[in-house]
């Protein structure tokens, strides 16, 4: 979304996922699964005022720590 | 249980197997986060439990410091001969790095979403044909006739063992599971018959291959080279154990809270989209599943002075508790939107069967109160709890209401 003419975007850490899997199951339209189980983001993580919410709420919600939201101008 | 000496003091003599911990463990823990927060023993040889979700976050990360190669608690303390090779008696749990990678890597697709949501139409019908057979019975047994069924049935077709095993099946794996904490001698006579069916089945898919897990292992490489048939043995046995206890653990206590919380099961009847936020907090408050890790060598962590081939008792379930991470941890909020819970375990040994334990968990639930929205409990005494490192109900007789 456009915060001040910026990006907001989702990232998951793949060295810290370990396929907890609960970003995929709370926001299905930001996140998928690889083969192995672990936590992708879709398309390049981009996010609207609507996602951005969700993606928030998995980060909350995810154990290991490895969603991270990032702004960029 | 019985000959051991009462736990006067769970800062400095703590046991898992004494009965206050094993009734209602959560104002103990709740006391050793105030008091120290890494618990000690000298029972078992000598034992360390963090108490806090930042220590058991540490210990179950680190595995520079902490091997997993046995993970239960055993009689005694670990020589060099106890322990198994590095590839670990049940690969990937009780394997550490580098090797762990490599075996867990194999087994992942096999428990990714995809295939196990695949599952989901026939737990259903498992559920519902359990719940039909005690049909028109006005206390049911949710553990005994229920919860317990629930995951052998489904570990059994993943394996492709025949159908008409299920019911000699779920026998076998109960007697295992209640050998646990015998003796090794008993524990060795009692496993004998499951290793010879293991044995059977695994001959049996060697001639004829099918699609499943079994077939799966058998035909699976690393670095060009089957895997050694010990190591197939291994991972059977771990898919065997560890997706049981622990989930009939999950699906007996979530029944349990609710048969004891009508406002909490009506919510559920009547707002069946909470169900998968429900679930989470489930596990939160009732996960059942800790785990051990051995210190590698002498050392001062988190403040203790650790000792080679100590023993570590992951309390998960305790680090869901702690007001650090959770706010009102102590109390069961059903609809709980932050829930980082750990039931799971952290770092690279995550359950690999979490997917399917959330799977049977869900459908067992939603199963159950479709069939009866109103259920309490018919006597608080008869309930009994599991003892050892899996908690859950194990009598769990449900009076159901009209």
């Amino acid at each position: 979304m456009s915060v001040e003419g910026g990006t907001v975007k989702v990232v998951i850490d793949g060295t810290l996922c370990q396929g907890q899997g609960r970003c995929f199951s709370i926001a299905p339209t930001v996140f998928d699964f690889d083969d192995l189980g672990n936590g992708v983001v879709i398309g390049d993580g981009t996010l609207s005022a609507e996602t951005l919410t969700l993606a928030r709420l998995a980060e909350a919600n995810c154990p290991e720590h490895a969603i991270f939201i990032e702004e960029s101008s | 249980m019985s000959d051991k000496p009462p736990v006067v003091d769970f800062a400095t003599d703590w046991d898992h197997t004494d009965p206050e911990w094993v009734s209602d463990p959560y104002p103990i823990w709740e006391d050793l986060r105030q008091r120290c927060p890494v618990a000690h023993t000298d029972r078992y040889g000598g034992a360390w439990f963090p108490a806090t979700h930042a220590g058991v976050s540490a210990i179950a990360k680190d595995t520079e410091n902490f091997t997993s190669r046995t993970v239960v608690i055993g009689n005694g303390r670990p020589t060099d001969e106890d322990l198994p090779a590095p590839i670990g008696v049940a690969p990937p749990i009780t394997s550490d790095p580098p090797f762990h990678q490599i075996a867990r890597k194999l087994i992942l697709p096999a428990f990714a979403p995809g295939p196990i949501n695949a599952l989901e139409d026939q737990i259903r019908e498992l559920c519902a044909q359990l719940l039909d057979d005690v049909e028109g019975e006005e206390i049911v047994n949710a553990s005994l006739s229920y919860a317990r069924n629930i995951p052998p049935a489904v570990i059994r077709q993943m394996l492709g063992f025949p159908e008409e095993d299920t019911e000699k099946f779920i026998e076998m794996v109960h007697v295992i599971i209640e050998a646990i904490d015998q003796p090794e001698e008993v524990r060795i006579q009692q496993f004998k018959p499951v290793e010879e069916y293991f044995t059977r089945q695994i001959e049996d898919h060697q001639e004829n291959p099918r699609d499943d897990l079994t077939t799966f292992l058998l035909n699976a490489e690393i670095d060009g080279q089957k895997l050694a048939v010990e190591h197939v043995f291994g991972t059977m046995v771990l898919i065997l154990v560890a997706g049981i206890d622990t989930t009939w653990g999950a699906i007996g206590a979530s029944l349990w809270h609710l048969a004891q919380h009508p406002d909490d099961l009506a919510r559920l009847v009547n707002e069946p989209e909470l169900m998968p936020v429900a679930i989470e907090e489930f596990l939160r408050f009732y996960a059942p599943v800790t785990m051990a890790r051995l210190v590698k060598t002498d050392m001062e962590y988190l403040g203790c002075p650790m000792k080679e081939y100590d023993w570590i008792l992951l309390g998960f379930p305790a680090a869901n508790r702690d007001p650090v991470v959770f706010k009102d941890a102590d109390t069961f909020i059903i609809d709980r939107a932050e829930n980082r819970h750990v039931a799971f375990g952290l770092g690279i040994h995550r359950c690999i069967g979490s997917n399917l334990a959330r799977l049977e968990l869900r459908v067992a639930l939603e199963e159950f109160i479709k069939r009866y929205p109103k259920f309490q409990l018919a006597n608080e005494k008869d309930v009994t709890w599991s003892q050892g490192q899996i908690r859950g109900p194990r009598n769990l007789p449900l009076r159901i209401s009209a």
